[in-house]
């Protein structure tokens, strides 16, 4: 088993400009989460950090997908609501038609995968652009959730519940919810697939210049069929933990969460236009959304929308700086020739 | 003779509009050098195309090792043994020099791409050709020229039977060119057929065995190289004789010198070019030498402000002037033709007409747009004055071929009448007639009294319409030197070498 | 299929275009006619103009002009994200004022005002910063509904005023006035864009802006105004969807009005990367999309399968304005067989 860690050190980029980015939001997470620890007690404690993940495992794992997307440069608008389908899926399977536990998740994480690879196959065949077909999919999977029910169907299921309520004890009395776990092993292996395997390099490749990709004879078309897919798969697999997370499904969940998604990932310093980023920077950028929702729920007298705009403020940041980082490398590259 | 390698018989291929080859075949043998010869038009890009499976032929058999195949796409060629090197660097900037070797198929050790043995290997190549690089660098960093070898060391080390060449060689300096032909060499050597396309007849003539030549989408013949003369061969491409050429050196330019209508006292710009002194006068041609990155085209920008000086004063008729942008350089009667047609010159998307009206519609501003009338007349009479073809307004810029671009980019400069031409490369990668055609109608607008500014990495064509030559060496302008007549290209290549030694 | 018939080409790629659009809302609205026999119809009751028809371009108001702004936008090769976002604040603001107390004319001054400064903001982040749209539109889709929410204090402000019920609910010279104000606006949208070389400027920016400033446009001041013009839309558009509710709700004003847009613009034949634009087309967008949302209410069919059907429609449209897509049902496939063998048969399938 190769761990995150592992695999980091023995990294096959040494340190460079590139990885300012995702530098500069490791100190903002440790910035806000010092903040959050000096301004409010039991703020600063093992536990709340480890709530980071088991809160936002489901994000995490959407995240996922989203950075293999848009490593390619293309965008997926559908992750939300595929993430509320695939609870909804859970639900109706689970509580309604009372099928095993393991089956339905099977199904779930089927259904997600084929969907993506579906609008994947759109994309590439049909030349359409990314941005409409997801938002297509964004509808459809949406529309197929209200079409299944309109209301809110709680999964009453001796697995998930048991999954849902034990948790993975570690040292020093704190715990990390299954889901949690389920995440990071999720990073682990994405981090491994994109940096060490042909499906990784081809996704950077892709990003970097898809016309050029597809002359030196990589397969670009499948390529992008394939982070569709991984998109989808990771989507589904991010509604049934937020399904273990909430025991329920629902077709209004998770709406926007694509955005969320997005704004993570331009956090964590993947560029939009694809080919540069890092798989970390992610899910530092998803924990650095988790510290501010934490830090509004600490502090009791913050309204809720300050979210927003403390995402929007943090977006802007990080974009002016991944310019700079972009102009300085261009204004040096134009230089020569 | 051993058996071809490589054979393609009786190939079609059509496009909506087009026939771009109409029975076409061509055979390549192990070990030599074939230079595939055409005007711009001709079909090589197709034939090209056809052989790395971008395209499906219509018609036709390929054979290859004489076993009838049909070559899926870029992949399946690599399969099949044939690799492509493309003019335009196709690699991803975004990766490691590296990795641009070896993507898509990366030595792996249990499963996982093994980084080490990539970087390992990558440097031997590289050494190999004498490239001592940092393979882990980005590859966007890299020169173009590098960027290129890159490519060919890739290629190569796909272990090709059959190595596509196409126009590699027009943005290498000398040394660079001798360096891949030393190459291509030991490949021949080693039993690979080579497929060379250059518009370099010079280089066509030192490294090929055999030329095939196509014109207009069929098949002319394939001959010896030591069987051609090259006004045979050029006569060949064009489908006539070519009388053209001697006619211009006739008309040789009269040096009538009007007016001076700018000068550079000092204009330099950190990283691009070092500071400058340059009169620029009415009907004179200035040409411009040069290796690629020797500063010619930065200078160019710095002129028409696309770019913005450091340093130095610009002067006009009337005093200085700031050229801050394009804009107020137009507004100065000073026009620019950049080098990379479909990057920084025409807007693909767009109609003959629309590209060609543009830069003058944008000096009369948006308010005032031109009428309908006023439009087709002034459209109509350049498409015929230089001959553009098709001669359809309507047509879409992105459907013309690399000539009549260029045309219909001349177009748009010449509709605002401005007073100072600047012609970045006008006549790379365009077909011989089309070449001539603009060089004449360099030399006629210049009688005309406008200057005109002449760039063009060949040295041959910079002598025979320039007045005066300036020679640019590693970012500097090293000489000025005044074409009496009796200039050779030996001349100006020596000054290069030399520096400023003499002038 | 003769698009290398280059004399008919202008006209024909026009018409071309806007074929599938056409079709498809003509479609809808005759399958309409099954559902309603009167649909077509309008008439006149008490001097106002009634009908179905009435009705899809009442309810389409304020879509079609955000969708008008974000074709100029999307012609520069950006798009605008921050509509939604635009429309909510605007509402909210307008409807906070006249709440306090404030006249008309400062309300909806001050809610236009905003409008144009949430344009301005993201055209500079687009030009000064070189920041890629799609990303400086994102940073205020996502903080404008905070924005929206703490002009409301997070609250539904509702008003009573007949005056500013006018914009979105009212009616002038027996027509609603929402429909006037959409055709003003589109009649000094086409004028300005094709009476004058705007048009052509933008569609040259759009179509490569490194070319287009060696041509000597200055693309900073058009790709600003393109979107200070689409926050201009958004604005009028959020007054409008406010002034019908006589109601801002910062969270839901507006919500994925940024996506119906888009869409619009693209059902109406303007290719996301931008160059050529179509206003007809993206009118006729925009009342697909309507035309939809009323087809599905009147055949009866449960509001919340909306979505699915969208998803249909958007799916079909682009498909069918794919070439890609054309060419593979059209022709008879002479190219790349599914499987084909490596060896063996030829090529020549179509000789």
């Amino acid at each position: 088993m190769t761990t995150a860690a592992d695999v980091l050190r023995r990294s096959p980029v040494t340190p460079n400009r590139r990885h300012i980015p995702v530098f500069v939001t490791l100190g903002l997470l440790l910035l806000t989460f010092s903040i959050g620890s000096v301004r409010y007690e039991n703020f600063g404690t093992p536990q709340v950090f480890l709530d980071l993940f088991i809160d936002n495992a489901f994000l995490i794992v959407v995240a996922i997908g989203m950075t293999f997307v848009i490593l390619t440069g293309g965008i997926d608008l559908s992750v939300g609501s595929v993430v509320a389908l695939s609870g909804m899926l859970c639900a109706i399977g689970t509580s309604k038609l009372q099928l095993p536990a393991p089956l339905v998740i099977l199904f779930v994480l089927l259904v997600g995968t084929g969907f993506g690879a579906a609008m994947g196959y759109m994309i590439t065949a049909f030349q359409v652009q990314p941005f409409i077909t997801t938002l297509a999919g964004m509808f459809l999977a949406r529309g197929v959730c209200l079409t299944l029910s309109e209301n809110q169907i709680s999964i009453e299921n001796g697995f998930f519940d048991a999954v849902a309520l034990n948790s993975l004890r570690l040292p020093g009395g704190n715990r990390l919810s299954w889901g949690a776990v389920t995440a990071l092993i999720a990073v682990a292996v994405a981090i491994y697939v994109l940096q060490w395997t042909r499906l990784g390099r081809n996704v950077y490749a892709v990003g970097g210049s898809e016309q050029s990709a597809m002359l030196m004879g990589l397969p670009a078309g499948r390529t992008k069929i394939q982070v569709y897919a991984i998109s989808g798969f990771c989507s589904a697999l991010g509604g049934v933990l937020f399904a273990l997370y909430t025991l329920s499904g629902d077709p209004t969940h998770a709406v926007g969460m694509e955005l969320d998604a997005i704004a993570a990932v331009v956090i964590g310093g993947t560029v939009l236009t694809g080919g540069s980023g890092y798989l970390i920077g992610s899910v530092l950028g998803v924990l650095v959304l988790g510290v501010i929702k934490t830090i509004l729920s600490f502090d009791g007298t913050l309204s809720s929308w300050w979210t927003r705009i403390a995402i929007g403020v943090l977006l802007f940041g990080f974009i002016a700086l991944q310019r700079l980082i972009g102009a300085r490398r261009k204004s040096r590259r134009s230089a020569p020739s | 003779m051993a058996a071809p390698v490589l054979e393609m018989e009786g190939i079609s291929k059509g496009f909506p509009g087009v026939q771009a080859l109409q029975d076409v075949s061509f055979r390549l043998f192990p070990g030599e050098v074939h230079g595939l010869m055409g005007e711009n038009g001709a079909g090589k890009s197709t034939l090209i195309k056809v052989l790395t499976g971008v395209h499906t032929a219509d018609a036709g058999l390929v054979t290859i090792d004489d076993v009838d195949t049909l070559i899926r796409g870029p992949l399946h060629a690599q399969r099949l043994g044939i690799s492509t090197v493309y003019q335009e660097v196709n690699l991803c900037p975004n990766l490691s020099v590296a990795e641009n070797i070896f993507i898509g198929r990366e030595p792996r050790r249990f499963g996982r791409i093994d980084w080490k043995q990539i970087n390992r290997r990558a440097t031997e190549l590289l050494a190999r050709l004498g490239l001592d690089l940092d393979v882990t660098a980005q590859l966007g960093s890299c020169s173009l020229a590098v960027q290129q070898l890159i490519a060919i060391v890739r290629a190569v080390d796909l272990k090709a039977k059959v190595l596509i060449l196409d126009e590699p060689t027009s943005s290498l300096d000398r040394g660079e060119v001798a360096r891949l032909f030393s190459v291509m060499r030991r490949l021949k050597a080693d039993g690979v057929a080579i497929l060379f396309v250059s518009h370099f007849l010079e280089q066509i003539y030192e490294i090929c065995d055999r030329v095939t030549v196509l014109r207009n989408g069929g098949l002319v013949g394939e001959y010896p190289i030591g069987e051609l003369s090259r006004l045979d061969l050029v006569a060949k491409m064009t489908g006539q004789e070519l009388t053209a050429l001697e006619e211009l050196d006739e008309a040789s330019p009269d040096v009538v010198k009007g007016e001076r209508l700018l000068a550079l006292e000092g204009v330099g710009r950190t990283g691009a070019i070092d500071p400058v002194d340059l009169d620029l006068h009415a009907g004179e041609v200035v040409g411009f030498a040069g290796l690629l990155g020797s500063g010619r085209s930065e200078l160019a920008r710095l002129i028409f402000g696309a770019d913005s000086a450091d340093t130095g004063v610009i002067r006009t008729g009337g005093g200085p002037v700031a050229l801050k942008g394009p804009r107020a350089a137009i507004d100065q009667g000073i026009a620019f033709c950049p080098e990379d047609r479909k990057g920084d010159g025409l807007i693909m998307d767009l109609t003959v007409e629309e590209n060609i009206i543009l830069a003058l519609q944008v000096s009369r501003g948006w308010l005032k747009p031109l009428s309908q009338r006023k439009r087709e007349e002034l459209v109509g009479s350049y498409i015929k004055a230089l001959r553009i073809h098709p001669p359809h307004p309507y047509a879409l810029v992105k459907n013309l071929s690399g000539g009549n671009q260029q045309k219909v980019l001349l177009a748009r400069w010449l509709i605002t009448r401005p007073k100072l031409l600047i012609l970045d490369e006008p006549t790379r990668g365009i077909d011989i007639g089309a070449k001539t055609e603009i060089q004449k109608l360099v030399v006629s607008l210049a009688g005309d009294g406008m200057g005109v500014v002449f760039i063009s990495a060949e040295l041959e064509e910079v002598l025979r319409i320039s007045h005066k030559i300036e020679v640019l060496r590693d970012r500097r302008l090293v000489a000025e030197l005044d074409n009496d007549g009796t200039l050779t290209p030996e001349h100006i290549l020596q000054t290069i070498a030399n520096g400023a030694a003499d002038s | 299929m003769n698009r290398a018939d280059a004399p008919s080409r202008h006209l024909g790629i026009l018409k071309h275009s806007l074929f599938w659009p056409v079709t498809v809302l003509i479609v809808m609205l005759l399958a309409n006619v099954i559902f309603t026999r009167d649909f077509l119809a309008i008439r006149i009751e008490q001097g106002h103009l009634y009908g179905s028809l009435i009705d899809i371009l009442l309810f389409g108001a304020p879509l079609i002009l955000v969708a008008l702004g974000m074709t100029m936008v999307i012609a520069t090769g950006g798009v605008d994200l921050s509509v939604g976002a635009t429309v909510a604040i605007s509402g909210a603001l307008a409807c906070d004022l006249i709440a306090k107390g404030h006249g008309l004319p400062v309300a909806i001054g001050a809610a236009i005002g905003a409008s144009l400064l949430l344009g301005l903001w993201n055209g500079l982040l687009v030009t000064r910063l070189g920041i890629q749209p799609i990303i400086a539109t994102l940073i205020l889709m996502v903080a404008g509904r905070g924005i929206a929410q703490l002009i409301t204090g997070g609250q539904i402000i509702t008003i009573n005023n007949q005056g500013y019920k006018l914009i979105g609910g009212g009616y002038w010279l027996g027509l609603p006035f929402a429909i006037i104000l959409v055709a003003v606006a589109l009649v000094v949208t086409v004028v300005l864009t094709r009476r004058t070389a705007l048009g052509l400027l933008i569609e040259s920016v759009g179509g490569n802006a490194q070319a287009s400033r060696l041509a000597g446009i200055r693309s900073s001041g058009l790709i600003v105004l393109a979107y200070v013009f689409c926050g201009l839309c958004a604005g009028v558009a959020g007054l409008m969807i406010s002034s019908n509710t006589l109601s801002a709700d910062g969270n839901n004003a507006g919500l994925w009005i940024e996506l119906d847009a888009i869409l619009a613009v693209v059902l109406g034949g303007t290719a996301l990367t931008g160059g050529r634009f179509s206003l007809a087309g993206t009118v006729l967008g925009a009342l697909i999309i309507q035309t939809l949302d009323t087809t599905i209410y009147t055949a009866g069919i449960p509001p919340r399968t909306t979505l699915v059907f969208s998803a249909a429609v958007v799916t079909i449209v682009c498909l069918l304005q794919s070439p890609a897509f054309r060419a593979r049902f059209t022709r008879k496939r002479p190219e790349r067989p599914a499987d084909p063998v490596s060896t063996g048969p030829k090529q020549e399938v179509t000789a």
